[in-house]
């Protein structure tokens, strides 16, 4: 008992140090979404000109859809566009994209250079629809099943890793869920 | 000296450092008030250390409009606090609840604080207890000591 309360500052110490130290390890700009396992918020956005179909929630249900907010001034939006455009083309996912305060003809030009892997673009323009989805950085990708729910956010540019062990396991789970 | 003094303390002065524009004041001064008071508490997540009052970023800009937008259609403190938390999660508020999970957070140091207060009191009674055992400071003065001790006291006095 005696030699217990001795090592108890030890302990203590070890405790705080192993909390720290799986903080390390954290990415402190990784914030749990409040909007997960919640259906996606009710939303409609515009499309780009000469653009034909824009955004909104009912366009979300029936298919396990990937949104990804993105915009072109924003340099990692261009790390990940040949990565989404992958799971688009060879994986068949649908992806959908919202344009964050972008202006329309620089957004244009950044598909027309780049490619387009978007079914379908919303423009938002002020953000405000962003800030709906929780959005506070540029790009954030949402994965959302048939219903419409969303399941699973990523912030920061999609790599293959997170394509690999986590979005495509989830675009199987959900599609053969429902 | 003076100079310097003043030169001293208005270095130390914390300037005011709102991030607020003047196009985003509300006119109505009690609103603003109340939209000054909900921006302290919101974490800006771009620069996470600072509210969206003190934050110069885009979205911090965005969000003290809105707030100032849901208090001019009639929301109260609390409401706007709920919109926001609704969208972002109990972390952008820069004071965290009291609930489940962040019990220990609250409660955590006092928990400490206890933890060390009743350590503290074992060891002090511990230490009382063996200068008993050993006869110390409890037994009573010999005849000697106390002519010394008067001695003493005398000298003193005088």
């Amino acid at each position: 008992m005696r030699r217990l309360i001795y090592l108890l500052p030890l302990l203590l110490f070890v405790g705080v140090g192993v909390a720290f130290l799986r903080g390390f390890d954290r990415d402190p700009r990784d914030i749990p979404s409040a909007l997960i396992d919640k259906p996606a918020p009710e939303f409609s956005l515009p499309p780009l000109p000469g653009y034909k179909e824009g955004l909104s929630n009912a366009t979300l249900k029936g298919d396990v859809t990937l949104v990804n907010v993105f915009a072109s001034w924003c340099i990692p939006c261009k790390a990940e566009h040949p990565i989404i455009t992958r799971l688009a083309r060879e994986q068949g996912v649908t992806v959908r994209g919202i344009n964050h305060k972008d202006k329309a003809e620089d957004a244009i030009a950044w598909l027309n250079r780049n490619g387009d892997p978007y079914a379908s673009i919303g423009v938002d323009l002020d953000g405000r629809v962003s800030i709906d989805w929780g959005v506070y950085g540029v790009p954030e990708t949402f994965l959302l099943d048939r219903q419409g729910r969303i399941r699973f956010k990523h912030v920061g540019p999609l790599t293959p890793q997170v394509v690999e062990e986590q979005i495509l396991p989830m675009v199987k789970h959900l599609r053969s869920a429902s | 000296m003076r100079a310097l003094l003043i030169a001293v303390l208005l270095a130390l002065t914390p300037v005011a450092a709102s991030a607020v524009q003047p196009d985003e004041v509300l006119k109505d001064p009690a609103l603003e008030g109340r939209a000054r008071e909900i921006s302290k508490d919101l974490r800006c997540l771009v620069c996470q250390n600072q509210s969206i009052d003190d934050s110069n970023a885009p979205l911090a800009r965005d969000l003290r409009v809105l707030v100032r937008e849901r208090l001019t259609a009639g929301d109260s403190n609390q409401q706007v606090l709920s919109f926001v938390t609704d969208r972002y999660g109990d972390y952008v508020l820069l004071r965290p609840p009291f609930k489940a999970t962040t019990l220990f957070l609250w409660i955590g140091p006092f928990v400490i604080l206890a933890i060390g207060g009743v350590a503290t009191a074992l060891y002090l009674r511990g230490r009382k207890g063996a200068a008993v055992a050993a006869g110390g400071d409890t037994a009573p003065l010999t005849e000697d000591e106390r002519r010394r001790l008067d001695a003493l006291l005398r000298k003193d006095k005088a």
